[in-house]
């Protein structure tokens, strides 16, 4: 039998917000329909959890109940020639990636962490560096379950006409528990990358080699120097690859190290975020041009160093990811370095990607064509909120949104503006389903 | 490699059946819930096995024993590894005021798991090679108040598998029992597990994976468990006696 048993420390990888919840973690999937009939009867809110690497609020609901599903985690149905997977929510990335090496497939759609549940893949509609090309995780869905709290278990296509699939893709979780997953794979001759890395000058470079790259290579991504300023703004380095057709299926079958506790806040000051940016840009500089890399380390350099948000200390940090359609693309890009720079609380990862015109099939898919811009800040209180503030007003100029799974303090009126389908997709809402995210978007309403 | 999980449904007996699909094992799983096997074994064939097949089997019933074990046998072709994981936690408070529950938890944990114990090892005897591993308890170490009709059967159960390592010393077959610390599992749920020393089932699942290829005839899961577990059967009695474990 499983039960809720109150639990603090379930924090979500930003480690900002930290409240006491109760936690289910069930490991067979009749479970489930027991434990919403225990919040039902108890008045209690519900929200499914899968491997907490959401940055903000919307993996949260402090003071109610969460169901962690990464205990359902079983593989259900594996296909190769129908190049389709169908497992449960729970299953991770890193669990599902040497299963489909090994038949010679890969994740159509990855994050930059594999460390990532299907489920979560689905209610953010996660992106990648192939975003230019395969759209968003959700373009592969085919078949989802669904399990709301009247006991009925939805199994929901993209051609669904009721809305759900659309509400669920994306949806943050609020539609009900997703059970399990059916996607399409893809193939992949080698757990290796053929890649090539460019250094770029300026946003100008930036954008040209992003349009020259997208044609030839699957997969495009940049680094930005946020301390660089002037002549210099926007300069950064350009990463393309796609899989190299033949080599080794295995993946290097081991973890790196960890980051064993949080460090105190004076490791990450200014200075240390400074020299970090210069290393970086001057590491990659040397090693600018072809290179064949293990897949692991060309899609999750950050996986290598577990528990990397822990040096961002006791008070957590905010990941802040926008995307401006591409009219505004330039110039809102453009605005924000200038204002993290002046700022002088230098991101310590900023990632800039064009994303393609694939439309993306949730309602509240993050996604859209234009330029995205993702940047890391230690939490320093007031004065990051009021640096996000200005950014907000940046993307809300442009037209822009944000990623709810990022910064756990999205301001109500921009997800509004975000996100027009808001009001479509309220109607299917569970109504024993929220979250933090959710109740600050509502209350502001 | 061909291997047979009695109680193959317990979260520590799934994580170390997923080591052996990654291996491309042959696998037979017993338990009582087939379609919790089913579930089991499809994930297993996704992950690598090269055959997984289910048997269900209430284990506690102890009518033949001995022809099912060679049932099972016969049903993957051979035996190389056998690792016995079922067993019940049941409720002290309630098991020393009701014998019936007291001997509930003894039958289960000890008389049926010590049958199954010794027909497996006949099965190796008469092989003259594979591997037993028997999952025990630090709860059979010492006597505490908490647990000890659950711990009592444990301590039987590491005696019976210590007596078989002496019988097999120098021969080819090998047996050995596995004494998880607390485990993260459905089996301690009721449990407040605040506190660092919790290990996964992963965890334990490694050391009962490599248990079955070298060392024993006793390990501890995590390995710090055998250090922890000398210090408290050492304890004097005078000591012991106050504390809270």
């Amino acid at each position: 039998m499983t039960r809720f048993a109150p639990t603090e420390g379930v924090l979500s990888w930003g480690r900002v917000i930290r409240e006491t919840q109760d936690v289910a973690r069930p490991l067979w999937r009749e479970d489930l329909p027991g434990l919403l009939r225990e919040d039902t009867a108890a008045g209690r809110s519900c929200l499914a959890i899968g491997a907490r690497r959401s940055y903000g609020d919307s993996g949260l609901n402090g003071g109610q109940t969460v169901i962690d599903m990464t205990g359902l985690d079983r593989g259900i149905a594996f296909d190769p020639a129908r190049r389709t997977m169908r497992a449960e929510a729970g299953m991770t990335f890193d669990a599902l990636l040497p299963i489909l090496l090994r038949s010679g497939h890969f994740l159509p759609v990855t994050p930059g962490t594999r460390f990532v549940t299907l489920g979560g893949a689905v209610a953010n509609d996660v992106h990648g560096k192939n975003h230019h090309g395969a759209g968003t995780f959700g373009c592969w869905v085919r078949r989802l379950g669904l399990l709301r709290s009247d006991g009925v278990e939805w199994e929901l296509t993209p051609d669904d006409p009721t809305g759900l699939f659309a509400a669920t893709v994306g949806g943050l979780g609020l539609t009900g528990i997703i059970t399990w997953v059916e996607f399409e794979v893809i193939p992949a001759g080698s757990a290796l990358m053929d890649t090539e890395t460019v250094p770029f000058d300026d946003l100008d470079g930036f954008f040209a080699i992003a349009a020259e790259s997208e044609a030839g290579f699957d997969y495009t991504v940049a680094w930005v120097d946020c301390l660089a300023t002037g002549a210099s703004l926007g300069r950064g380095i350009f990463s393309r690859g796609r899989h190299a057709p033949t080599g080794t299926r295995l993946l290097a079958d081991k973890t790196g190290p960890a980051v064993p506790f949080e460090f105190p806040e004076l490791a990450l000051n200014g200075l240390s975020v400074r020299a970090f940016n210069t290393l970086y840009n001057w590491r990659s500089r040397m090693k600018a041009g072809k290179a064949v890399v293990p897949a692991l380390s060309f899609f999750y350099p950050l996986d290598a160093l577990r528990h990397w948000n822990r040096i961002y200390g006791r008070r957590g940090m905010y990941q802040y990811q926008s995307v401006v359609p591409p009219s505004a693309a330039r110039e809102a890009t453009r605005a924000m370095l200038q204002t993290i720079a002046a700022a002088g609380q230098g991101s310590f990862l900023a990632v800039l990607k064009t994303f393609g015109d694939r439309v993306s099939p949730g309602l509240l898919s993050f996604p859209r064509e234009g330029t995205t811009l993702a940047l890391d800040f230690p939490n320093r209180g007031s004065d990051t909120l009021s640096l996000l503030d200005r950014l907000d007003a940046i993307v809300r100029e442009a037209g822009g949104r944000l990623y709810p799974a990022k910064d756990g303090r999205l301001p109500p009126d921009l997800f509004r503006s975000g996100y027009p389908a808001l009001g479509a997709f309220e109607h299917h809402v569970d109504p024993q389903f929220s979250s933090r995210f959710w109740r600050r978007m509502q209350a502001a309403a | 490699m061909r291997v047979i999980i009695l109680g193959a449904t317990s979260a520590i007996a799934e994580a170390t059946a997923r080591l052996y699909a990654k291996e491309g094992a042959d696998l037979l799983l017993v338990a009582r819930r087939e379609d919790r096997l089913l579930a089991i074994r499809d994930d297993l064939l996704i992950r690598g096995a090269a055959k997984a097949e289910v048997a269900v089997r209430d284990l506690a019933d102890p009518h033949g024993i001995e022809a099912d074990f060679a049932r099972f046998v016969a049903q993957i072709g051979g035996v190389d590894h056998i690792i016995l994981a079922y067993g019940i936690l049941g409720d002290q408070g309630p098991a020393e005021r009701d014998p019936a529950q007291a001997e509930e938890i003894l039958r289960i944990n000890f008389n049926s798991a010590a049958a199954w114990t010794l027909a497996a090892a006949g099965a190796l005897e008469k092989l003259g090679r594979g591997s037993l591993v028997v999952i025990g308890s630090v709860a059979g170490d010492r006597g505490r108040r908490a647990n000890f009709i659950y711990g009592a059967a444990k301590a039987g159960l590491a005696t019976l598998v210590e007596g078989l390592a002496h019988r097999f010393a120098g021969q080819g077959p090998r047996v050995v029992v596995v004494k998880p610390g607390p485990t993260i599992t459905p089996m301690t749920e009721s449990f407040n597990r605040k506190g660092a020393l919790w290990a996964t089932p992963e965890q334990v699942a490694a050391v009962v994976r490599r248990a079955a290829d070298r060392g024993g005839p006793v390990l501890y899961a995590p390995w710090h468990w055998r250090f922890i577990m000398l210090i408290i059967r050492h304890l004097p009695t005078f000591i012991f006696n106050r504390m809270n474990i």
